[in-house]
């Protein structure tokens, strides 16, 4: 046991050189080489932990800062209407928020295609018809679809930090990143930083010094029934918040489920350890 | 563990006892989503209904609609049609139950029964042979309604079997009429 | 297997019968109940059930995931999202499947490094463990195409270079590259013949098993002593002794492997495989699962010309021969004693191979470039100098330490004074016995 411990804090100390050794490398304010330029603020949230669950009036707020801001131009494909009573609607709430699309569908017995109110069970609705489309109107970038954003994006945390993530259970990279980025906007570049034409200086943007999404959000820019604060920050967080069920809806089943396996199995473990002694029990081995 | 549980043989029976309840116990735990994961899934599930229009549909036609991956006629019967399907006594029926998912699963199977209240033209069913589930010709065979030409079972005009080798009526899935003219399945 | 000495007697009246026409039940009996194991396995030891467990959960997982997937380069990252979302139990199911892979990666590296501290590759298991290489061989293809199936960012990316490697060789690469990827680039075709050779090959792996499992029953387990089975009092009954250990070093394992699932389930992974495959555009850098990082590091390490051989070549030839080095340990060691805990200095080597071959798994994972570059072919230099300068040197040179006469005897001194011979390093602390 002890050569193990020794070998890991000789493999440990390597490797911690290395990096300090990598990271004394040439650093220039203007020039950045590795991005982001400022790593994401770690958040509190209340899905992360092994008990962790959606705050669903969260998730609602997101919802309507998603619908009323970020559809115009990002699509979200792969949820469907259907799922939103994860978020606590009910199935009247869900029918009602679902026939507020219009969907396109077809043919019809004519061979025509044609508009239709949304159903439960529709996805909802790209802003744009294809991918090129999306890219020419937005500046030859077409905005990723929101569907998978929370676990697509991620910034890598470095060593030794990525070996505490596995005790602390880090499972917010991506909402982390994505309240970062949208709270990074209006920041002054440094002295000397070129930002190419069209694109929106964001220190916490993941490949490069800059975006071609401008600031999204505002102060009160979208009105919340609850009573939550209207600000940049919140807005931030509930659509991050809400992005993270999106891309991962089963979330409170599996950490239910992952606590009472963990508990079965220390059970069956000790029980099976008991047996192990008792069979073993006058070999000496 | 003292040094007398050691030698105790209804502890360590208990012990062995314990331990393999405890392995049944996960591993029936672990057989559980192998087999979840064949049941129909939420997307499946959640295409349960279809809305049909049925404005042009005159006495004497049928549209089919596909509902959960299966044919359902729609047909606007004739009068003579429907009087058929009055005129039969129930005890000839070889299915006498009405096999309608909107009433009870013991309700006779009546003409009446096999539609809905005041839309007694209409019959909505699941065109599937109740045999080995190929899809019936209509208004074909002896009784003037279906016929499977897979293994000659007959139907007549409210879709109740009447001869061959099928068991049961055609089965009437859950609908309802949302206006005049439309028809919701499912 | 083929011990000979077969001690099952059947009880029953059906047992005689079944046992004169297919004797399936003596076969059972005598390799999984009467086989005779050394008494003193410690836990490293348990990895070999570990490893079937896992490949048997693989295989399970893998059938019930193919009745969901689609092999479309249109479909396929959706069928995946559709289990993730729709499908009853279709998260637990891929994740399982997929964090699966990496801890079948981590019983198998624990699995070969503990053959190499004691020594267990040496005559006469040398064919043992070179079937134990080819099941790993055959694990990395199989990883590396199911990595493929979900058409990610980094499934496209990775299979494009990997394939990559075989357009290093020489006059016919591009030949052969075309005929892996059925196109010019990893394309449809691609997605679907490594779908069919995804779903093939663990059934080789299993066969391969068998046959490793068999020439394991011929030669006996060796033990952490490296000294042999000399008379029955070295040994236990497999039944219940080792099945109740390796069952226990199981539900362990399983215990962190189910931390992974159900809490950071995509810790091991990457985001960029959340981003559907786009053939125009490359994530900004390319990593392998964790399990090939190693590998990787020493593939990027070699940024130079070796004589007519030029860098590309021989970073591939590098990499396969980092891999070709374990097949060929069993004739570079020259040491006459087996196990480590007898020899100091090959001791003080193993150690820092782990640490090497861990310290290459982090340079894979970082931009091969500016001071990386350097430590990764320092890194590498070391990796061959352990199999090529290592082994054969320090079995000459080394006076190892005096080996008991046998492992009752080794076992005994262990229980007596603790001390004497410790049973190396990862000897479990159960030594109450």
């Amino acid at each position: 046991m002890k050569k193990i411990l020794t070998s890991l804090a000789l493999v440990g100390l390597v490797a911690a050189g290395t990096a300090a050794f990598a990271a004394e490398e040439a650093h220039n304010a203007a020039a950045p080489t590795h991005f982001p330029i400022d790593e994401p603020k770690e958040m509190s949230w209340s899905f992360t932990g092994p008990f962790g669950t959606y705050d669903k009036a969260q998730l609602q707020r997101g919802l309507k800062v998603y619908k009323e801001v970020c559809s115009a131009c990002h699509s979200m494909n792969l949820v469907a209407f259907r799922t939103l009573s994860d978020l606590g609607y009910n199935e009247a709430q869900v029918k009602t928020l679902a026939a507020g699309y219009t969907i396109h569908d077809g043919p019809n017995d004519a061979g025509d295609m044609f508009d239709r109110p949304g159903k439960p069970s529709d996805h909802f609705p790209a802003p744009f018809a294809n991918e090129e489309a999306a890219a020419a109107s937005n500046g030859g970038a077409a905005p990723p679809d929101m569907s998978l954003l929370a676990k697509a994006r991620g910034v890598e945390r470095g060593f030794p930090q990525f070996v505490f993530d596995i005790f602390t259970q880090y499972d917010a990279g991506g909402p982390d990143y994505i309240h970062s980025l949208l709270t990074g906007y209006d920041q002054t570049p440094p002295a000397g930083m070129v930002i190419p034409e069209g694109t929106h200086y964001n220190p916490y943007f993941m490949s490069g010094v800059s975006l071609k999404m401008p600031k999204p959000l505002s102060d009160g820019q979208v009105t919340y029934d609850d009573g939550s604060p209207q600000t940049v920050d919140q807005y931030a967080r509930d659509v991050s918040a809400f992005l993270t069920w999106a891309a991962e809806p089963h979330m409170e089943d599996r950490k239910k489920m992952g606590f009472r396996v963990l508990v079965f199995l220390l059970l069956f473990g000790a029980l099976v350890y008991l047996t192990k002694r008792k069979v073993w029990e006058g070999v000496a081995h | 563990m003292s040094a007398t549980d050691i030698h105790d043989p209804n502890r360590r029976d208990f012990l062995y006892v314990a331990t393999g309840m405890a392995a049944v116990v996960g591993a029936g735990a672990v057989a559980w989503p192998f087999i979840d994961q064949m049941r129909p899934d939420a997307s499946t599930l959640a295409l349960a209904s279809v809305e049909v229009d049925v404005t042009s549909l005159t006495p004497g036609m049928s549209l089919i609609v596909k509902w959960r991956g299966k044919p359902v006629v729609v047909r606007n019967r004739t009068e003579k049609e429907m009087k058929d399907g009055e005129a039969v006594n129930l005890s000839d029926l070889k299915d006498p139950i009405a096999r309608n998912a909107n009433l009870p699963a013991d309700a006779p199977a009546t003409d009446a029964n096999r539609t809905t209240p005041g839309k007694e033209a209409w019959m909505v069913m699941v065109q599937v042979c109740t045999h080995l589930g190929c899809i019936p010709l209509g208004q074909e065979g002896d009784f003037g309604g279906w016929f499977c030409p897979c293994h000659g079972s007959q139907y007549d005009t409210a879709g109740r079997i009447r001869k061959g080798p099928a068991p049961e009526n055609m089965a009437v899935p859950v609908f309802k009429f949302i206006s005049d003219t439309k028809i919701l399945i499912g | 297997m083929s011990e000979g000495h077969s001690t099952y007697t059947p009880k029953t009246g059906l047992g005689r019968w079944f046992d004169a026409r297919m004797p399936l039940p003596r076969l059972v009996y005598d390799s999984f109940v009467a086989y005779p194991v050394p008494r003193n396995l410690n836990y490293a030891w348990t990895f070999g059930g570990i490893l079937s467990i896992m490949l048997a959960a693989q295989i399970l997982t893998g059938i019930v995931l193919a009745m969901h997937y689609t092999a479309d380069t249109n479909l396929a990252f959706g069928s995946v999202e559709k289990i993730m979302r729709d499908v009853n139990s279709g998260w637990l199911l891929r994740y399982l499947h997929a964090n699966g892979a990496s801890f079948f990666f981590v019983a198998v590296y624990i699995h070969i490094f503990r053959g190499l501290y004691y020594g267990s590759y040496k005559a006469p298991r040398e064919l043992l463990w070179i079937l134990g290489c080819i099941i790993y061989l055959l694990m990395m293809a199989t990883g590396f195409m199911g990595y493929v199936l979900p058409w990610g960012q980094m499934s496209f990316w990775g299979a494009t270079v990997i394939t990559g490697f075989f357009s290093a060789i020489p006059l016919v690469g591009d030949w052969i590259q075309q005929l892996l990827l059925g196109g010019f680039a990893v394309d449809n075709p691609t997605l679907n013949r490594f779908f069919a050779l995804h779903y093939l090959l663990p059934f080789m792996i299993a066969g391969v098993v068998v046959l490793h499992v068999w020439a394991l029953h011929v030669v006996g387990q060796s033990n952490p002593t490296g000294i042999e089975v000399k008379s029955k009092t070295d040994t236990v009954a497999f039944t219940p002794y080792a099945t109740i250990k390796d069952a226990f070093g199981m539900i362990v394992f399983l215990f962190v492997f189910a931390y992974f699932v159900f809490y950071l389930p995509n810790y091991l992974g990457h985001p960029d495989n959340y981003t559907v495959a786009n053939p125009l555009k490359t994530p900004a850098h390319i990593v392998p699962e964790w399990y090939f990082l190693p590998f990787y590091a020493i593939l990027r390490a070699i940024t130079f010309n070796i004589g007519p051989i030029n860098s590309k070549l021989g970073g591939v030839l590098c990499m396969f021969g980092a891999i070709v080095m374990l097949f060929l340990v069993p004739w570079l060691d020259t040491s006459k004693v087996r196990s480590a805990v007898y020899r100091p200095w090959y001791k003080l080597f193993f150690w820092l191979f782990v640490a090497d071959a861990i310290l290459l798994g982090w340079l894979g994972s970082q931009p091969a470039e500016g001071s990386y570059v350097f430590m990764a072919q320092m890194a590498t230099l070391f990796y061959f100098a352990f199999f090529l300068v290592a082994l054969p040197v320090l079995g000459l040179i080394e006076t190892p330490r005096r080996l008991p006469n046998s492992i009752t005897e080794a076992v005994l001194e262990k229980n007596k004074g603790g001390s004497g011979h410790p049973a190396g390093a990862t000897a479990a602390p159960e030594t109450k016995g």
